[in-house]
């Protein structure tokens, strides 16, 4: 069986609580992920949350949604200070997913990546 | 086009701002008032990071955008001014009365600040500023996205954050 690891989900509006919810659903509550969301918090708020989350959790990695985002420029604040502290943006649930199963963080960004298809033609 | 939008937010830029503003209303560039980001290269990099390709980033302090506000205004682009608090933005009033519309975009919670609406907390101080800047003819609304309503400044202050 994969090492389960500890990693925080940052973003918008319930964006980390859904996604947390997602991956529990598929590889059940033992999961290590924990969320953070910006509503209501300044950038120096946002900041604390995650501070404390990764305190908390003993996270390595920071996912999260805009790369342009208030959680992202917080994440990379926070990663200055915790050396070896990753962060992922634009995270989906096939990279989450594929990390909290135990993926090596650079396979599972690739497989996230590699998620994120046109499956049908469109217009 | 030029730079028409003048926005108080302490996010600054961030994803309401690059993809809920810069989208519908075009912006190619950003102008991000801050004394103490204008000086701060690590912070500077970090803005552009976030920022799309396409988007471009100026960094000025008060009098620095000041200065430059004559050559902002003349780019032929969509633009937004942007700075972290209410104190920032009267002053730049204060030295260009070309500044005729400002937005409450986002401020959130903190010591101090009251709520007045979801995205929108001051501080006494703050709502003193807001006064004088209506008090000089400009029109103060909050707005956090294009979509949303814009609501006046003397209904803002007269909100109790329940809206």
């Amino acid at each position: 069986m994969s090492e389960r690891r500890a990693a925080v989900v940052a973003g918008h509006g319930a964006f980390a609580e859904g996604l947390v919810s997602a991956v529990a659903a598929v590889i059940g509550p033992a999961h290590g992920l924990m969320g953070v969301t910006n509503v209501d918090a300044t950038s120096e708020g946002i900041l604390a949350r995650l501070r404390d989350a990764v305190t908390a959790s003993g996270a390595s990695v920071i996912f999260t949604d805009l790369p342009a985002g208030s959680c992202t420029m917080a994440a990379r604040r926070l990663a200055r200070t915790h050396p070896g502290l990753a962060v992922v943006t634009g995270a989906s649930l096939p990279v989450v997913l594929a990390f909290a199963a135990g993926t090596p963080l650079e396979a599972a960004v690739a497989s996230g990546r590699a998620a994120l298809v046109l499956a049908e033609g469109g217009a | 086009m030029t730079l028409e939008l003048f926005r108080i937010d302490d996010r600054l830029i961030h994803g309401q701002v690059v993809v809920g503003w810069g989208h519908p209303c075009d912006l190619s560039f950003f102008v991000l008032v801050d004394d103490a980001i204008a000086g701060a290269a690590w912070e500077q990099e970090l803005y552009r990071m976030g920022t799309p390709e396409g988007m471009e980033v100026r960094f000025e302090t008060v009098d620095g955008a000041v200065a430059h506000l004559a050559a902002y205004r003349a780019d032929p682009r969509c633009g937004m001014l942007l700075t972290a608090d209410v104190e920032t933005m009267a002053r730049l009033v204060e030295q260009i009365p070309e500044i005729r519309t400002v937005t409450l975009g986002g401020l959130h919670h903190a010591p101090g600040r009251v709520q007045r609406l979801r995205f929108v907390f001051l501080s006494p101080d703050d709502e003193a500023r807001l006064r004088a800047l209506a008090a000089r003819g400009v029109t103060v609304a909050a707005q956090d996205v294009p979509g949303s309503t814009p609501v006046p400044l003397d209904e803002v202050l007269a909100a109790d954050g329940s809206a």
